[in-house]
């Protein structure tokens, strides 16, 4: 799945969309990862609004990235969480963690 | 024994593209009750959790085939029943622990407390060896039964 990018002055935006499960998290997963690595953003901001649902496997998509961001000072905010991926983020205390705002 | 007032049984193969198919064909069978969309939400998560176990954990080295069980019981419950003939679950306990995984990164070892948070009953059995069932229920709230 083609992930759309938005990059500017240092925040990069990333839209996922689609169902997020445990046949799509790898490939997201690595494109994250690898423009993470290529553009090192100061903000990732993570857009969820057009992600129609989520399982368990979005939880360590996120975190994933979550962790590499910490390791070079950067942050992550993820916006726009529909209300299924929220209560899947909300059973896991991710909320707690990362900045999320729900749609 | 709570009378059962439908049922439905898939099989098919421990493929990852079957995910989709099978929460999505255990929404449309939940579907008959007449769900809130959140509890559909629910429903599809809870299954997408256990479906995804069976695919990754109890048949890791090859294909196999998982059993999917929907049941409609008297009083408005949902029951899904997953099941396997893979490798098992050696401490269901330990499993069951949230952050517990014996996958790779892309797990995250939230699948039993997701499906424990979104339905109301998780039963998980296994031997080692023979596979493993994973049973959920879940009561969908009262419709109001307007119209005519």
């Amino acid at each position: 799945m083609p992930i759309r990018m938005q990059e500017e002055n240092g925040l990069l935006t990333v839209f996922l969309s689609g169902d997020i499960d445990h046949a799509t998290a790898r490939p997201i997963m690595l494109e994250l990862d690898r423009e993470v690595a290529k553009r090192t953003p100061g903000v990732l901001r993570v857009d969820m609004s057009a992600v129609t649902f989520m399982d368990s496997s979005g939880i360590a998509v996120l975190l994933r990235t979550w962790r590499r961001l910490q390791e070079t000072q950067s942050s992550m905010e993820v916006t726009a969480v529909p209300h299924q991926p929220w209560k899947v983020f909300s059973a896991a205390g991710l909320p707690k963690i990362i900045p999320m705002k729900a749609l | 024994m709570i009378p059962i007032l439908n049922q439905a049984t898939l099989l098919f193969p421990s493929k990852s593209s079957n995910e989709a198919f099978a929460r999505s064909a255990a929404a449309c069978f939940a579907a008959q009750l007449d769900p809130t969309l959140e509890e559909l939400g629910d429903v599809k998560t809870a299954v997408s959790e256990a479906v995804t176990n069976a695919i990754v954990h109890a048949y890791p080295e090859e294909l196999g085939v998982v059993t999917m069980r929907l049941r409609i019981l008297e009083g408005r419950i949902f029951e899904v029943t997953v099941k396997d003939k893979g490798v098992g679950i050696p401490d269901v306990d330990q499993a069951r622990q949230p952050l517990y995984t014996t996958g790779d990164d892309s797990r995250s070892g939230m699948g039993f407390t997701i499906m424990e948070s979104f339905m109301d009953s998780l039963r998980v059995r296994s031997i080692p060896g023979k596979g493993s069932t994973v049973t959920m229920r879940k009561r969908f709230s009262p419709r109001a039964t307007g119209g005519k």
